[in-house]
């Protein structure tokens, strides 16, 4: 019953970390450079969401008809008007812009809210849970979160499939100049693509604000979960989003069963055993390119 | 033999313009080596400091700057020499100040098994699995090891046995030994064979595989190299903090703090991360009672600094007209040199 549950708990976690992992797996697969900023956008959008549900007492899940469409201009802006301007100078500059950027979000966010840790409201359906058989419960948002990870990781990989659009985000990735000659305009992709990559954060934010409560300082912890989640899924693919999510978050609630104090421990291990194995993770799917 | 044929370009030859700087480096070394005897406790301390930050700075340059490997886990190396201190102090009843350069080897020797993973991965890959290995390292020291003290950490009590103006005194010079390795240790590498394959490295590095440098080892050598003064740093910090804990040894704030250092002043030169760090300790002392303001300011800075001057404020004062102080740019031979203006 004890190994049940801590598999089926390890599962649910598994797929909050997928959704952190989600929005930088499609950046990072084609731009090629990581968002060290990640997880500091992710807290980002649960503060405003908090703020939405303030101001306009709406409750979280119905704020993000406000967030989705905000958080999308926010990352379009931010690539266009900031990180497309040092495409050309390789991936340093945006590693140390984005380095940078995420201590002006942490810092802007402290002076803001202060060190409290808050939390968002949706109501009953935070601590209802299901039993599942004596001594198995789970709860009913950790389940909705899944739904809600499989239902994106579909959508996205049908958009990447089978629209023009997606078409042209997978061949920007594969070979930014030959897509160039083909009449596709990488800055507009490289746009889009963090303006998608941001209203999936904005999702992902406000799913962990009802999860867990949050501070400031939250997001270096959140940008290396989802950094471990392509690790091991390997880069670009959408279900080794998936399979990297479920795999760490059974990692860590197997070794949190051990000893509470191996918990994250036991992810940081296991993602440094793939490096090992398989460098490129266990279902890449970008081209390899300098 | 066919070494003889290989025109390896000269370092720039040393001209009467030299003299100057040359002048200025003796005065500025014989201050700060007598800095303990004429200046205030406050100025040694904070110089010690910048002495410490420069050797951190100068390593990640050589690393990030001319090698191209974005790290983010130097921290890692800090906190195994500090811990590395507590270790030989306490256990093994070492004399304090001689397990900065006992730091300095544990940390590499960490680092070996260290590089052969990183060094299958690249660019912003690499970057985050430095992080990942020193918050692997962290949470191991944090919560596995009793010995260690846990998340409490441990203190450095044998340096009780110092009196504390000695130790003071002892610290600067260890820093100051410290620094000046680490610039002229650049430097030097730089002048040498290595550091030829070095910048051909930073210029591109397929192009400079394909001419038959080894990459692989160059890279190796600075990695080590970096490990080395990160371990050593994290000794002397702490022998200066005395009191050892996780969170504070292995902070992402010293790899934060050098990246900024080296942003602001310039990536790619020795010269840049002396001013670097210069105006770093400038903007932190003007900030020093609004902490989060000065870390939101920092990080605003490293934005504007790669949109408006990627090459920092060293770069900026150089577009005009080159000054060199440390002078490890190469001259081609006249022969290439004049072949290419006939083309």
């Amino acid at each position: 019953m004890i190994a049940m549950s801590t598999m089926l708990n390890g599962v649910l976690l598994g797929g909050l970390y997928a959704l952190y992992g989600l929005g930088l797996s499609l950046t990072f697969g084609i731009m090629r450079t990581v968002n060290l900023a990640h997880g500091d956008i992710i807290v980002l959008a649960t503060y405003l969401a908090l703020i939405t549900t303030q101001v306009l007492g709406l409750t979280p899940l119905m704020s993000l008809a406000v967030l989705v469409p905000v958080m999308f201009c926010i990352g379009y802006g931010l690539q266009r008007l900031i990180l497309n301007r040092t495409l050309k100078d390789g991936m340093m500059p945006a590693v140390i812009i984005t380095f940078g950027l995420s201590f002006v979000i942490q810092n802007g966010l402290l002076l803001g809210f202060s060190a409290d840790r808050q939390v968002l409201r949706q109501g009953a359906i935070e601590t209802m849970g299901v039993t599942l058989a004596p001594g198995v419960t789970i709860g009913v948002f950790p389940i909705l979160t899944l739904a809600v990870l499989l239902v994106m990781i579909f959508a996205l990989q049908a958009f990447m499939g089978r629209t023009l659009l997606g078409r042209a985000f997978r061949a920007t990735s594969d070979d930014p100049a030959t897509a160039e000659l083909m009449g596709i305009d990488g800055k507009r992709i490289y746009g889009l693509a963090m303006g998608l990559s941001f209203a999936i954060i904005a999702v992902t934010g406000v799913v962990m604000g009802i999860r867990s409560n949050f501070s400031p300082f939250d997001g270096p912890a959140r940008l290396i979960f989802a950094f471990e989640v392509i690790i091991i899924g390997g880069m670009g693919s959408i279900y080794g989003v998936l399979a990297g999510g479920l795999i760490l978050g059974i990692a860590q609630t197997i070794g949190g069963a051990i000893n509470p104090t191996f918990f994250q421990l036991a992810g940081h291990l296991v993602t440094l055993g793939i490096l090992v194995v398989r460098p490129s993770g266990l279902f890449p799917e970008t081209i390899e390119r300098d | 033999m066919a070494e003889s044929q290989i025109v390896t370009p000269r370092p720039y030859a040393r001209t009467s313009s030299a003299a100057l700087p040359l002048f200025a480096l003796a005065v500025i070394l014989a201050a700060l080596i007598t800095l303990p005897f004429w200046a205030t406790g406050y100025t040694q301390r904070s110089v010690l400091e910048f002495l410490y930050f420069l050797a951190l700075a100068q390593a990640w340059n050589l690393m990030a700057g001319y090698a191209g490997m974005m790290s983010i886990g130097q921290q890692a190396f800090v906190g195994i020499g500090a811990y590395g201190l507590v270790v030989m102090a306490e256990d093994l009843g070492i004399n304090p100040f001689l397990t900065v350069p006992l730091a300095a080897i544990l940390a590499v020797i960490l680092a070996v098994p260290v590089s052969w993973l990183l060094f299958r991965l690249k660019g912003a890959y690499f970057a985050v699995a430095t992080w990942v290995i020193a918050e692997t390292v962290r949470l191991t020291v944090n919560a596995n090891i009793d010995w260690l003290g846990g998340g409490r950490g441990r203190t450095v009590r044998s340096l009780g046995q110092f009196d504390r103006h000695l130790r003071e005194d002892l610290g600067y010079w260890v820093a100051l030994a410290l620094a000046i390795i680490a610039v002229f240790g650049v430097f030097f590498l730089l002048r040498s064979k290595t550091g030829l394959a070095l910048q051909a490295i930073r210029d591109t590095e397929n192009g400079a595989r394909s001419v038959g440098v080894e990459t692989r080892r160059t890279k190796r050598i600075v990695y080590l190299f970096a490990a080395a003064i990160a371990g050593a740093t994290g000794a002397l910090i702490y022998i200066v903090q005395i009191n050892v804990r996780p969170d504070a040894a292995f902070s992402i704030n010293w790899a934060a703090y050098v990246i900024f250092i080296v942003v602001i002043g310039g990536i790619g030169t020795i010269e840049g991360p002396i001013l670097g760090t210069l105006v770093f300790f400038f903007l932190r002392d003007m900030l020093a009672d609004l902490e989060a303001w000065s870390m939101l300011i920092f990080g605003l800075i490293a934005i504007m600094m790669m949109l408006f001057a990627p090459k920092g404020l060293w770069g900026l004062l150089n577009t005009h007209r080159p000054v060199l102080l440390f002078r490890t740019a190469r001259r081609l031979p006249e022969r290439f040199a004049a072949h290419k203006e006939g083309e």
